[in-house]
């Protein structure tokens, strides 16, 4: 029972994060979201399973396609909405929308839209925990266009050589935004390269929830009980363009054959299948779905109803302010 | 009064906030081999240990970011780089990062990080080790710019720094590390922001910063002896940049020239004569004149680099044309000659 519990909640915070993007796509061509959206819509399972193997305690240092990872870590989507459509309910009041969603009291430290530049952060991060002792593990989460940024080659060189305790969870949907990897690498295999370095290799193609948080938990226990970094690639299909709430199909380098393709393996769909085979019931599991879309549906509402904020907003922030 | 140099200034300031919070460390590429950063970190290590005072990968940009890591989990990490031309691969995590941490929380979280850089001069430093980019760092918002002229100055601003919830580019003259000063021996602070009346006078004001102030102190004690009154003013901070003092002293004067250690195009000069612009319309006696470097990369050979710099001469020229004064015989003047100290290589 209580495996299903766990699996239920996995499934929740799946369902969560694809009903709000399902409501950006409802609600956006109304132009009130004026916020550049990178969807992590198919790529749901990653951010929740990696967040949930590190626990609420630790920090993730992320990237613009942020949706998933902010809603499975905060699984607020008040404050996502309110920041999407610029309000005073927003995380930051408007003033970071889609690209830079962050919540530090729930350990999403920040996103950044230049890929790979948060990198380094969870580096930083890493060595504070080990002098503080606390036994705290923090996360670089990345997409595979990352892999060409010297922000990644110079922070798992640094990690590595301080031995510190961080995972480099990479996101491999492979696209960096509309371009294939043989275009832009001149390695065949990331995790051949990484095996050179002193860390923990993992690697994982698959899009079941529970079989991420069981690869994320085994690279979490390779860096406690090792004390070097452990880097992790798991590979996801991402469902939607580059940019944007659109297919793009018509862009020419996927087509939609192999998105059908890849949806029969959705990682929602999967874990809903063996929710039903391990006892609970459609009526069960919909009463559970009904709740988030009423919360959902209640934030956007919000949202749309809050406040833009006063012109002072601008200049709040510069600077830390003693509270 | 105690008298020490610039240098030990700096290395009194990080020995004493080190001993005074455990959260401090000071790292960087070379910091604690070989020289010690021209002595400015000797024996931090040995007092603190390999975990507070540490070498890392040449990796500015990476180890940048490492120090913001670190800054907003409880840590204060002094980022230590042997010349300013190598933050210029740190600019990504400089500007799209650290400058922007504290927006992207409503500045609900501290970003106290302090990054000391230096700049290089003579003995053929060229045209890579020789920029001091202040103004650069000073155009973002979100970022601190301090450039220390006196050891004075030095070890309460650096203080101040380390002390601060912001992050804080501190620029170091490569030539000031011998300058010698009284300097309190207990820890001091000096306000970030506030500008210093390196010498008083009447008659005209020179607005100089870091290095160039050294050459406005030879320019005053010659023009001095014409009987020409100069006063000095030391911004000290360039960002926040409180323009009280250069305000106060050009309305008196009616001149001001801006000595800046660096280009002049869309420099901090420019930014001044702006301000002056703005605040002493009505009571300037002659534009503001503009000091600073030859609009091109600094040459390594001494004779064109001798070009390249401003230096005491021209700021006597430029004073002689504003108060419509006939040129001084400057042939008997004795004009500081890093090479007589300063034998490279760095």
């Amino acid at each position: 029972m209580e495996i299903s519990k766990e699996s239920l909640r996995l499934y929740i915070k799946m369902y969560q994060i694809r009903r709000a993007e399902e409501r950006i796509i409802e609600h956006y061509r109304e132009d009130e979201m004026k916020t550049p959206m990178h969807m992590s819509m198919g790529q749901e399972a990653v951010a929740v399973a990696v967040c949930h193997a590190l626990g609420p305690k630790s920090q993730i240092f992320a990237f613009y396609r942020s949706h998933a990872v902010f809603l499975a870590k905060t699984e607020d989507p008040e404050r996502f909405f309110g920041e999407l459509y610029g309000k005073v309910t927003g995380t930051v009041h408007g003033k970071g929308g889609s690209m830079h969603l962050a919540d530090p009291k729930a350990g999403l430290m920040c996103t950044s839209a230049v890929v790979a530049s948060t990198i380094p952060l969870a580096v930083g991060a890493a060595f504070a925990n080990k002098r503080k002792g606390n036994g705290l593990i923090s996360c670089a989460y990345f997409g595979d266009g990352a892999l060409e940024e010297g922000d990644f080659w110079e922070s798992l060189n640094a990690a590595c050589v301080m031995r510190l305790p961080v995972l480099f969870l990479c996101e491999d949907n492979g696209l960096a935004v509309h371009t294939r990897p043989e275009v832009r690498r001149g390695f065949k295999d990331i995790t051949d390269v990484a095996r050179q370095f002193e860390c923990n290799v993992f690697h994982e193609d698959s899009t079941d929830v529970e079989v991420l948080y069981g690869v994320a938990r085994e690279a979490i226990k390779a860096i406690q009980s090792s004390g070097r970094p452990s880097f992790l690639v798991i590979k996801c299909y991402r469902y939607l363009g580059h940019i944007g709430i659109t297919d793009d199909f018509d862009v020419g380098y996927r087509s939609k054959a192999e998105y059908e393709e890849r949806f029969k393996r959705d990682p929602l769909a999967l874990q809903r299948k063996r929710l039903l085979s391990n006892g609970w019931t459609e009526a069960r599991l919909g009463e559970e779905e009904r709740r988030i879309d009423a919360q959902v549906e209640d934030s956007v509402r919000k949202a749309q109803a809050a406040p833009f904020p006063s012109p002072e907003e601008l200049y709040t922030g510069v600077f830390h302010e003693a509270h | 009064m105690r008298r020490i140099d610039f240098c030990g200034a700096i290395r009194e300031a990080m020995w004493q906030e080190m001993e005074r919070d455990p959260t401090v460390f000071v790292y960087g590429i070379g910091v604690p081999t070989n020289d010690k950063i021209f002595g400015s970190v000797t024996g931090l290590a040995e007092k603190f240990g390999p975990d507070r005072c540490f070498d890392t990968p040449l990796s500015e940009e990476a180890m940048t970011g490492f120090g913001l890591g670190a800054a907003i989990n409880g840590m204060r990490p002094i980022h230590v780089h042997i010349r300013v031309d190598f933050l210029l691969l740190a600019m990504n995590q400089l500007v799209n990062m650290v400058s922007t941490y504290s927006y992207s929380t409503r500045g609900q979280v501290k970003v106290p990080l302090v990054i000391r850089a230096i700049v290089g001069r003579g003995w053929g430093q060229g045209y890579q080790h020789s920029k001091s980019l202040h103004s650069y760092f000073a155009h973002v918002p979100g970022l601190k710019v301090i450039l220390p002229t006196t050891p004075r100055d030095a070890k309460g601003l650096l203080i101040s720094a380390i002390r601060d919830d912001n992050p804080v580019v501190f620029i170091e003259h490569r030539w000031l590390y011998w300058a010698i000063d009284e300097v309190p021996e207990d820890p001091f602070t000096i306000p970030l922001g506030q500008g210093n009346i390196l010498r008083p006078g009447r008659d005209v004001t020179i607005v100089a910063t870091s290095w160039m102030n050294i050459e406005a102190l030879k320019a005053a004690e010659i023009l001095e002896r014409e009987g020409v009154s100069v006063e000095i003013v030391d911004p000290r901070t360039i960002s926040p940049f409180d323009d009280t003092l250069v305000v106060e002293s050009t309305r008196k004067t009616g001149h001001c020239i801006v000595a800046d250690n660096d280009w002049v195009h869309c420099g901090f000069g420019a930014e001044v004569a702006a301000r002056i612009s703005e605040k002493c319309f009505g009571q300037l006696k002659s534009p503001v004149k503009r000091i600073g470097f030859a609009p091109t990369p600094c040459p390594t050979v001494r004779c064109l680099e001798n070009e390249f710099y401003p230096n005491a001469v021209d700021i006597v020229r430029a004073v002689e044309e504003k108060l419509h004064l006939k040129p001084i015989d400057l042939s008997k003047e004795d004009f500081y000659s890093h090479e007589r100290r300063f034998k490279g290589p760095f």
